[in-house]
């Protein structure tokens, strides 16, 4: 799987309020959440990304709450993949489950806000073409990128037991 | 082989392993599961994407509406229906709305639902409360309480454990919340990122069960999967008092292995406050400066037991609330706040120029019944002070304890229990 986006750039412990506000969370409407991704710290966000964009961000990504609207606001917004240094375990659970790919890579603080990259997903490669640099991260077990390739841990398992 | 800690210990018996360590991945066999009016509808949808038309335990799954109740707009009476005709549908034992609840952490252990040696999984990231009764347990998402409400498992990986030795006995008026954020403003809010917060030691006998309850309440502040502490006396009697079930209690083995282990001298804690936006901001009192408030919260599933209420009642106690400051008290379940009647606190309260809400998690995470406006300053009881967390981007949360939130609203700026 081969991604490639124009990166919108965050800090260190972004968290899931941020990322979805609780007073948008009495919808479960993935248009209606991705309209108001990441607007109390970047009112931009949602006018701006394109399909295909990339989020990146710095240590414990996706800190705080277990509401899988983050994830869900995050993908339906467009973005194909979040690289982070490392992110808060429960959003990382929830990313994986509901198919939006995300990677921890160490020089995740060295991308910039708007750079190119290309993500080869399947053998773990972030190319940031702005930059001319390439960094090789442990890549998905296979299990795991059959979830995201089949959209979400509900569609593998549904694929798994032949339509159950 | 090593020995194993009180979490590998309580995973092994759930997947069927006489031995399990940190890093192995395991599907394990769940005792309870839950979620709520804001995680719920998003696993019925997904449950029904799946094809599912069944549960694996009628009795093993609650449901509890606790965050925007009683529904603070349309679309959340929507969710709290959708919810309730699901349980009745599929026959769902536990769904619990207003006027029997209440906050689901506080509600599941003081209905016994939850007990010692259980593993659990919520959907919602402050499930990990229940390890004060010496369980395992989680938050997840809502994929992961749907595929468990079909499947009974769930797959982890086995964390590494992180030792907390207890020893010194608190100093007046310190409860578990000064202890809790003393913990994550010493290792951070990634400090124990993926692991087991392991809590034990001699400091213990001093720590009542709210004070448990508050602490592995807020390990998820500090990343971590699990918070959990030893079985004692004390958790006995709590159990023997709303349990009727049989539980069984995990010993650490003497030989476990510790990613790390710290020791946490209870006698040196002072009052701890974190200051915005992150709860690892903590300051003690010199620290503090005069900061002005708006607003006070005492309540949520860290800060809403009885206990809670008495902290707070006995600094209010013929005391009145500052001009201009807004006093917000939330009993965290019915049983609470019946208790809190029946004992005068709710007098108390009234008098001092509180009011008093009905259950719910409410403004904690900025939902209703206190959203701050543009530089409104709050003190508050509960477990999260993001940017926005409870309101206007520009307003501000300093999370503190019972006693200094109720002090601080007597005050008008933040304040000790002494200064009253």
């Amino acid at each position: 799987m081969l991604l490639e986006g124009k990166v919108f750039k965050y800090g260190d412990n972004v968290d899931t309020d941020v990322i979805i506000p609780a007073r948008y969370l009495n919808t479960q409407d993935e248009k209606e959440l991705a309209l108001h991704c990441m607007e109390d710290i970047d009112i931009n966000f949602a006018k701006q990304v394109k399909v295909g964009d990339i989020m990146v961000g710095g240590n414990n990504f996706g800190c705080g709450s277990s509401r899988e609207h983050a994830p869900i606001a995050i993908k339906a917004s467009g973005i194909s993949i979040v690289i982070a240094k490392s992110f808060a375990r429960i959003f990382y659970r929830n990313s994986i489950n509901i198919g939006l790919a995300i990677l921890e890579c160490d020089k995740a603080d060295k991308i910039q806000a708007g750079d190119l990259l290309s993500v080869d997903l399947d053998n773990g490669v972030i190319f940031n073409k702005t930059q001319n640099w390439e960094e090789k991260v442990p890549p998905f077990p296979e299990f795991i990128q059959n979830i995201i390739k089949n959209n979400g841990y509900i569609n593998s398992i549904k694929k798994q037991l032949g339509g159950n | 082989m090593k020995g194993m800690t009180m979490t590998e210990k309580i995973i092994a018996k759930h997947c069927g392993l006489d031995y399990v360590s940190s890093g192995m991945l395991v599907m394990a066999k769940l005792d309870m599961i839950l979620a709520n009016d804001i995680t719920a509808p998003l696993a019925i949808d997904e449950f029904e994407k799946a094809g599912f038309d069944s549960v694996f335990d009628k009795e093993k799954i609650a449901l509890i509406m606790d965050h925007f109740v009683p529904c603070k707009d349309i679309k959340s009476a929507m969710q709290v229906q959708k919810t309730k005709n699901f349980a009745s549908k599929i026959g769902i034992k536990h769904f619990y709305d207003i006027g029997v609840s209440g906050i689901e952490h506080s509600f599941l252990p003081e209905k016994g639902l939850v007990k010692a040696g259980d593993m659990i999984i919520g959907a919602d990231s402050h499930t990990c409360t229940y390890g004060a009764l010496g369980a395992f347990s989680s938050g997840v998402g809502s994929t992961d309480f749907a595929v468990a409400m079909r499947t009974g498992e769930s797959w982890f990986k086995v964390p590494k454990s992180i030792k907390f030795e207890l020893v010194g006995k608190p100093k007046k008026g310190i409860c578990g919340k000064d202890i809790i954020l003393y913990i994550i403003g010493m290792i951070g809010v990634e400090g124990a990122r993926y692991c087991s917060m392991e809590f034990t030691g001699e400091g213990l006998k001093h720590l009542n069960m709210s004070d448990r309850f508050t602490i592995a309440n807020m390990a998820v502040e500090a990343g971590a999967k699990n918070g959990i502490f030893e079985v004692d006396e004390i958790t006995h009697e709590y159990l023997k008092e709303h349990c009727s079930e049989k539980y069984s209690v995990e010993v650490a083995d003497s030989d476990a292995v510790y990613f790390k282990s710290y020791t946490i001298d209870l006698s040196k804690i002072d009052y701890c406050v974190a200051f915005p936006h992150l709860p690892e901001n903590i300051k003690n009192p010199s620290e503090w400066g005069n900061i002005k408030i708006n607003q006070v919260v005492i309540g949520s599933c860290t800060n809403g037991r009885y206990e809670d209420m008495c902290a707070a009642a006995a600094i209010l106690k013929d005391k009145k609330v500052a001009d201009g400051v807004k006093c917000i008290i939330i009993p965290a379940t019915q049983g609470i706040y019946l208790k809190c009647i029946q004992n005068g606190l709710m007098e108390i309260f009234i008098k001092a120029g509180a009011v008093v809400s009905t259950p719910t998690c409410g403004p904690c995470l900025g939902g209703f019944m206190g959203i701050l406006a543009d530089g409104e300053k709050c003190v508050s009881t509960t477990n999260r002070n993001f940017v926005g967390r409870m309101g206007h981007i520009n307003s501000e949360i300093y999370l503190a304890s019972p006693a200094v939130a109720a002090a601080s609203s007597i005050l008008g700026r933040l304040a000790t229990p002494e200064e009253i």
